[in-house]
């Protein structure tokens, strides 16, 4: 019995197929070749900055073979590391996406559990009305959003455009309807008779939400923690439209407005720039991809 | 149902008449609306709000002083740049979303092929694209289109092409732009197919097969009706955000060379924000209103005859 | 401990009423089962005990008290669910006490009270447990233990056993019934199988599309179902209905199955039978182990007649046997030692002192 539990759990393929195995072979052949060029053509990019950022300006100039670095040198990293200025982005950048995650699940997972669980008037047009707020792109609303900032400064005198705190206003606008949405989706799993074994246990509605469903559901709340994270760390927009001065400006602009000068380009801190910029995004999706991969198809196949 | 029930509940309490607010306050109806209070504030006041803003926006003149009904508009289809940038955002979308859809489809399928234990890290590598921000891989990209140092034009000059001008002619900077946006939405599409096909079952292309299907067969009549609805549903996704793209745009040629380049989000910005005409910027954006409604209607039907099915 | 009453309860969802007047008397210590076929109401009646459910119309006592508009945590209840709603992140001790949690018990008390309910479930050794590493078995003691260790007013079970395996069903049955024995607290217990009522039940609630047929003990169910519905839902295999009518031939009352078949009735049925007009269209019941393989002697109120038998199931200690009269196929049970074969004839012999009459329009036992 135990024998057999094994072969199967190996790869029998070959013992199913039978006479198709020489085909399965070809076939795997085939898929492994395309692959690697697919896996060429996706990491290219990325590594392309590795190496651009492991060169000195000399080197980048000298026109040598760009796929290879012939005098590794760190003076990028180090150059950018000790600038305030770059320092700087890096915070504005770490402090907006902290406060936008917290406010965002702290918006979305009550709304999340209401809709999913409070069945109530208006409820079902409300839950479609985030689906389609989801779908509405930033760059339909950053003009009048940008004019409504102005005239908001205008009227009470609280500066918000050029400051960074404006993008705690403004990033929740990206990122609470897609979390509300896979929130409900992640809840909407729930057997019912989790929360009504919770009711006659004697458990409020905010309890039920706390101490049932927000561990119950956990997956679904790391996920929509890791979608907050990465669509705030990597908003470009609204920072550029927003923001101006350098000391409020986050990483993807701070890179691109500064480190861009007229038409001089330090290719070399610019590719250490943007893989720094890159580094938090990617270091969360190494450690939480299947977190990530989850949070991605939920948005679509829980509706 | 649950809300009928829930409206006689609350008729039999009037009737009752035993509400206090206390017993309001604990009442699920009111508890639920206070739970939702912050997420309908903050998309009434930041995206309703804005929505019907920019509406009334694109009806002002340039120092938004004076009602000038329709002439934005008007001023705009005179405009050559207007057409050739209502003509390059359709093409953008549409050619990028075919090719990340066909694509996706492609590397879905070798992926699923693999036996299962590789498959997590050819996935996680694919997926690396998607997950880097894309401002910051679009500078990659421009720093390998660059126009002196082009690592492409150094490797195909060993095969006797180029230079090619990568972002400097109109017609390559558009193929720049598309081919970006194909590096950066083809994994999610691989995803979401992938997904798909690992909820087929397996006893369908058993059966399949025993009916005789050859491979191609088993993908027209099993895979591809099973992924139809993901299928539709991704695609409409990713044209909506392909259409309202900005920053791929923005980064590579920021509209350039000549406007070649420019969508309308893009355009939007640069007359908007940097041409401080902002009625003029908002009338530009309003213009991806319509086909965003139609493929958000789309979604909505399949999402919620999804939801009947389940 | 109480009792639970239930007066003229009514749901509606919608139009649709789901439960269309139900009075119900559950006195203290009592273990009552609801039973029926899926969706006639008996879940919601339960749910609606539980306050898990509005009530539409009427009034629900627990103790004595009204509780219409008593959340559930007030109503001091416990229930036991079909899928058993164990919190999935908590041990088994933390499932069992998350309601005294709540209710800020001292932690001694709490600790006391889960050991208490462990032994008497025998799930001791499981305390430390998550519900993910229990077999199914396990996972319905610890459901029942969470509603044990809050000491409620009354026990509510919602068919908690159906997603058991036979086996298991049997064995969770027993040990249901031995809780019982012992905490003595009233039980509410839904459940859609016939076997799981009887066994369990001091009295049993047959209910019909949102209406109580007949309450009653297991065996005034058995042998005196007031409806055809009772009749043929209770018992397994279940009773034998013939179209038949009654007829008096030589000053005996009859009742006449075929052209070629009539039993006289027994004294006793006769008297009971006599005002029923003799055109009135009836029906026979007869449950199967009264119908037999003909005995030697003869017995008063025993009947024979000869059959051709259409299939026959060898059962081991009986043989189910069927065959067709007046197009109804009929079920009976014979000893298996007696000459039954598939397309056999055989001499059967019914027993009309356990017969029931009933009117074929009305479905009402006569």
């Amino acid at each position: 019995m135990a024998t057999v539990t094994i072969d199967k759990a190996a790869p029998t393929r070959k013992v199913k197929y039978g006479s198709m195995s020489r085909d399965r072979t070809w076939a795997l052949r085939w898929s492994y070749f395309f692959l690697v060029i697919f896996a060429i053509f996706s990491l290219t990019p990325p590594i392309y900055m590795l190496i651009t950022s492991l060169k000195s300006s000399a080197e980048i100039s000298a026109a040598t073979n760009p796929w290879w670095v012939f005098h590794p040198t760190l003076e990028n990293y180090v150059g950018l590391l000790t600038s305030n200025q770059f320092l700087r982005f890096f915070w504005n950048s770490a402090i907006v996406s902290i406060f936008v995650v917290t406010i965002t699940m702290l918006i979305s997972v009550p709304a999340a559990f209401a809709l999913a669980r409070m069945r109530f008037w208006g409820s079902a047009v409300l839950a479609t009305g985030v689906f389609l707020t989801y779908l509405i792109p930033e760059t339909l609303l950053f003009i009048p959003l940008f004019k409504m900032f102005a005239v908001i400064g205008d009227w009470t005198g609280i500066q918000l455009i050029n400051k960074w705190y404006v993008l705690l206003i403004l990033y929740p606008t990206l990122t609470v309807p897609f979390c509300t949405w896979i929130m409900i989706g992640y809840f909407a799993s729930i057997p019912k008779e989790l929360d009504e074994a919770a009711i006659i246990d004697g458990a409020s509605w905010i309890q039920t939400l706390t101490r049932i469903f927000i561990p119950v559901a956990f997956p679904g709340i790391i996920a929509a923690t890791i979608f907050a994270f990465t669509v705030s760390w990597a908003q470009f927009l609204y920072p550029l439209v927003f923001t101006t001065s350098t000391d409020q400006l986050v990483m993807p602009v701070g890179i691109i407005t500064t480190l861009i000068k007229g038409d001089v380009f330090n290719w070399g801190q610019i590719m250490t720039g943007a893989l720094l910029g890159a580094a938090p995004p990617l270091i969360i999706y190494a450690f939480l991809m299947d977190y990530y991969i989850a949070g991605l198809t939920a948005g679509a196949t829980k509706g | 149902m649950a809300d009928v029930a829930l409206q006689s509940n609350r008729a039999a309490q009037a009737a009752r008449k035993r509400g206090s607010l206390h017993r309001m306050l604990k009442r699920k109806s009111t508890v639920a609306f206070l739970m939702t209070l912050p997420l309908i504030l903050l998309i009434a006041t930041l995206v309703i709000y804005p929505a019907f803003y920019a509406l009334h926006l694109a009806t002002l003149n340039k120092s938004m002083q004076r009602f000038v009904g329709l002439s934005n508009f008007e001023f705009l289809f005179r405009r050559e740049t207007f057409w050739l940038v209502v003509k390059q955002s359709c093409i953008f979308a549409i050619t990028a979303v075919i090719f990340k859809a066909v694509l996706g489809f492609i590397i879905a399928h070798f992926v699923h092929n693999i036996p299962a234990k590789g498959q997590r890290k050819w996935r996680g590598m694919l997926l690396v694209p998607w997950v880097i921000p894309p401002a910051m891989s679009t500078l990659a990209w421009l720093w390998l289109f660059d126009p002196s140092y082009s690592a492409f034009n150094y490797t195909l000059s060993f095969f006797g092409i180029g230079p090619i001008p990568w972002t400097g002619d109109a017609m390559w900077a558009r193929f720049s732009v598309i081919l970006v946006n194909i590096w950066v939405g083809a994994p999610f599409f691989m995803i979401m197919y992938l997904a798909a096909l690992k909820s087929v079952p397996e006893q369908l292309y058993e059966a399949a097969a025993i009916d005789g299907a050859n491979w191609w067969q088993r993908i027209w009549y099993v895979t591809l009706p099973m992924m139809r609805n993901i299928i539709a549903i991704t695609t409409l996704f990713s044209l909506i955000v392909t259409f309202a793209n900005f920053d791929i745009v923005r980064i590579l040629t920021a509209g350039g060379p000549l406007d070649h380049t420019h969508i309308f989000a893009t355009w939007a910005f640069r007359i908007g924000i940097e041409g401080s005409d902002i009625p003029l910027g908002a009338s530009v954006s309003l213009f991806m209103v319509p086909i965003l409604a139609v493929a958000a209607i789309f979604i909505l039907r399949d999402v919620n005859k999804r939801g009947n099915e389940s | 401990m109480a009792d639970v009453t239930l007066r003229k309860v009514v749901k509606r969802y919608d139009e649709v009423e789901a439960v269309r007047g139900i009075d119900l008397d559950i006195a203290d210590h009592e273990f009552v089962v609801l039973v029926g076929p899926s969706g006639c109401g008996k879940s919601t009646t339960l749910r609606m005990i539980a306050g898990l459910e509005d009530i539409s119309d009427g009034d629900i006592m627990i103790g004595g008290d009204v509780v219409n508009d008593v959340p559930p945590k007030d109503r001091d209840i416990a229930m036991v669910f079909q899928n058993y709603a164990l919190y999935p992140h908590m041990t088994v001790a933390e499932n069992m006490s998350f309601g005294l949690r709540l209710k800020r018990y001292p932690k001694a008390e709490i600790k006391s009270r889960i050991d208490e309910a462990a032994r008497m479930l025998d799930i001791v050794e499981l305390v430390d447990r998550k519900p993910k590493q229990l077999s199914g078995g396990q996972r319905q003691r610890v459901a029942m233990g969470r509603a044990i260790v809050r000491n409620p007013k009354v026990f509510l079970f919602d068919e908690p056993l159906s997603n058991l395996d036979a086996k298991l069903r049997v064995q969770m049955r027993i040990e249901i019934k031995k809780v019982h024995q012992k905490v003595r607290t009233t039980t509410v217990y839904v459940t859609h199988d016939q076997v799981e009522a009887m066994t369990l039940a001091d009295r049993v609630v047959v209910m019909n599309h949102g209406r109580i047929e007949q309450i009653g003990t297991p065996n005034e169910l058995y042998h005196k179902p007031a409806t055809k519905f009772v009749a043929s839902f209770i018992g397994s295999p279940a009773m034998n209905f013939i179209p038949c009518r009654l007829e008096d031939i030589a000053g005996k009352l009859h009742v006449r199955l075929t052209d070629r078949l009539a039993f006289p009735l027994p004294l006793a049925r006769a008297v009971r039978y006599q005002n029923i007009p003799r055109t009135e269209k009836l029906l026979l019941g007869l449950r199967p182990e009264h119908v037999t393989e003909a005995k030697p002697h003869p017995q008063p109120g025993v009947e024979t007649f000869d059959t051709v038998l259409d299939v026959t199931e060898p059962m081991g200690m009986e043989t189910l046997i069927y065959f067709t009269m007046e197009g109804s196929q009929v079920c009976g049970r014979v000893n298996p030692n007696a000459d039954a074969h598939d397309g056999a004839p055989l001499r059967l012999a019914v027993d009309l002192n356990n017969m029931h009459l009933l009117n074929e329009v009305t479905g009402v036992v006569l």
